[in-house]
């Protein structure tokens, strides 16, 4: 049996009037924004289940945007996010979506910065808890409680036991570790969710396994 | 270290020969890898911003809520006024308690205790207690870690969200916990601590959760202030020795063979109770007018 956390009864410290619809959302908004790696310039959100039916009562729409904009759910700027959003150039709609046999409170967001994009699809579980599901297409499961590595990388044989290796050595353990493909020999995601930080030497040695296109890490949040 | 009754709790204490307040701080320092002066610095911290969200909650009119506006106000000047029957200590659990349900209504900052749809309760009960009692910051840590043990035994074994068990598992739970609190601020023994939070739970037991318009406002934060004056009653009961009877366990395993007897309609998806009236349909029907996508 887990032990359950006294900050989790006592607590999380954040900006109402719901944990899952709002606390939650914030932090959907807000890995996507770590995701992304940069400031989020347009963002094509749509809701399904219960966010999209009660979005408004619990500004789930708000809170979505205010971590967009890189704010967590305890920030005090929370209320204001949609004018500090659009004040900053953050161009961002919302459409009702069923994204079919999922948690009801669900969003899928496409999200641009400079130059880059990304698609990610999440919920919010319960008492501000979340789980990331899909990313560009990829099958994943993160809730923000550890540190990432994520690679993209050819789906051929000996790039997961390349990257885990450099792990090993710099003396990260992994606590779980997801890969998935969409087709065989196509691009492939590798996702190692780990127990310490992952330093800049590390991440740099995984970039120079040939096979692998792109890596980037990921704080926990 | 493991919590997973309240028996096993005090079996804990009795063993290490230590307070209730020292084990929930030592559990917490070995399940986060941290230091216990860590554990009760964030306790602190938690406790500045329920005091917080008490003053802003009485200064914050409601400006973002839907349903509900101006409550802290209207209860402080009725008491300024004269207006109110009861104690100093009552009125004042009812205002931080209504005070911080709105607050949070109005996308206020506050500490979700166990819940956000609870979160008037504790600082409602245990905030004016303390007050009263005049305690120190120092014993306040103490009771809040004391607190999170009450409600860590109540989610070890039963539900902590409406959505799962109705209201019971977020007022009822937020009620025994605030109970349980105050006995130990008081100064009771460690089994008046859980006699205490069985009592405030076992007022709680059917509770549904049956919010109008999918909104955490009414009855939510009328419900707070209720649910605060109930521990208080029920912390004052233990303290005067009257047993609870059924142990605190007990009540949290009725409380969830209760929850899962209620249908879905009362469990967080306003389809039954207060949510289906004709006053609930009527405001759920207005608000999706005004805000559909």
């Amino acid at each position: 049996m887990a032990q359950i956390g006294l900050f989790d009864i006592v607590g999380p410290i954040m900006v109402g009037p719901s944990s899952s619809h709002t606390a939650g959302a914030v932090r959907l908004g807000l890995a996507a924004r770590r995701i992304l790696g940069s400031e989020v310039k347009k963002a094509q959100i749509e809701l399904h289940g219960s966010f999209a039916a009660t979005y408004w009562g619990h500004r789930t729409d708000v809170a979505l945007v205010a971590g967009l904009m890189g704010m967590g759910m305890d920030d005090e700027r929370i209320p204001q996010a949609l004018e500090l959003a659009r004040a900053a150039g953050l161009e961002y709609s919302f459409t009702a979506a069923d994204l079919g046999d999922v948690h009801p409170n669900s969003v899928r967001m496409r999200v641009e910065g400079e130059g880059d994009a990304i698609t990610l699809c999440g919920s919010s579980i319960g008492g501000g808890r979340i789980n990331i599901f899909e990313l560009n297409g990829f099958q994943i499961s993160l809730d923000g409680s550890f540190w990432v590595l994520m690679t993209k990388h050819r789906d051929t044989p000996g790039v997961i036991a390349e990257v885990t290796k450099v792990l090993a050595i710099h003396g990260i353990n992994i606590a779980f570790l997801d890969v998935s493909r969409t087709t065989r020999g196509s691009d492939a995601l590798l996702l190692a969710q780990t127990d310490d930080p992952i330093p800049e030497l590390a991440v740099e040695h995984v970039r120079r396994i040939p096979q692998v296109l792109t890596v980037r890490t990921l704080p926990r949040f | 270290m493991q919590i997973t009754s309240a028996v096993q709790l005090l079996e804990l204490a009795a063993e290490r020969r230590q307070s209730l307040a020292g084990v929930l701080a030592e559990y917490e320092a070995f399940r986060g890898n941290t230091t216990v002066e860590a554990v009760r610095e964030r306790m602190g911290e938690t406790l500045a911003v329920m005091r917080t969200s008490v003053q802003k909650g009485q200064e914050d009119e409601g400006k973002l809520s839907h349903l509900i506006t101006g409550y802290g106000r209207m209860f402080a000047q009725a008491d300024a006024e004269g207006r109110l029957l009861g104690g100093a200590l009552f009125k004042k659990a009812i205002l931080y308690a209504l005070s911080v349900g709105q607050y949070n209504a109005s996308l206020g900052r506050i500490v979700a205790c166990p819940t956000a749809g609870s979160c008037g309760v504790v600082p409602g009960a245990l905030l004016a207690a303390a007050e009263e009692l005049g305690s120190s910051d120092e014993e306040l840590v103490d009771a809040l870690l004391v607190m999170g043990g009450v409600g860590i035994v109540s989610a070890a074994q039963g539900p902590i969200s409406g959505a799962e068990g109705g209201c019971q598992a977020e007022c009822g739970v937020a009620s025994s916990m605030a109970a349980g609190a105050i006995v130990y601020l008081a100064g009771g023994a460690a089994e008046q601590v859980f006699a205490a939070a069985s009592l405030a739970l076992q007022s709680h037991l059917g509770l549904v959760c049956d919010p109008l318009a999918s909104l955490v406002e009414v009855p939510c934060v009328t419900r707070n202030a209720t649910s605060a004056a109930i521990a208080l009653t029920a912390a004052n009961m233990a303290l005067a020795g009257i047993p609870a009877v059924v142990p605190f366990d007990e009540v949290v395993g009725a409380m969830k063979s209760i929850g899962k007897a209620l249908p879905e309609s009362l469990r967080e998806t306003s389809l039954g109770g207060l949510a289906a009236t004709p006053t609930g349909r009527r405001l759920a029907r207005e608000m999706r007018e005004r805000y559909s996508l």
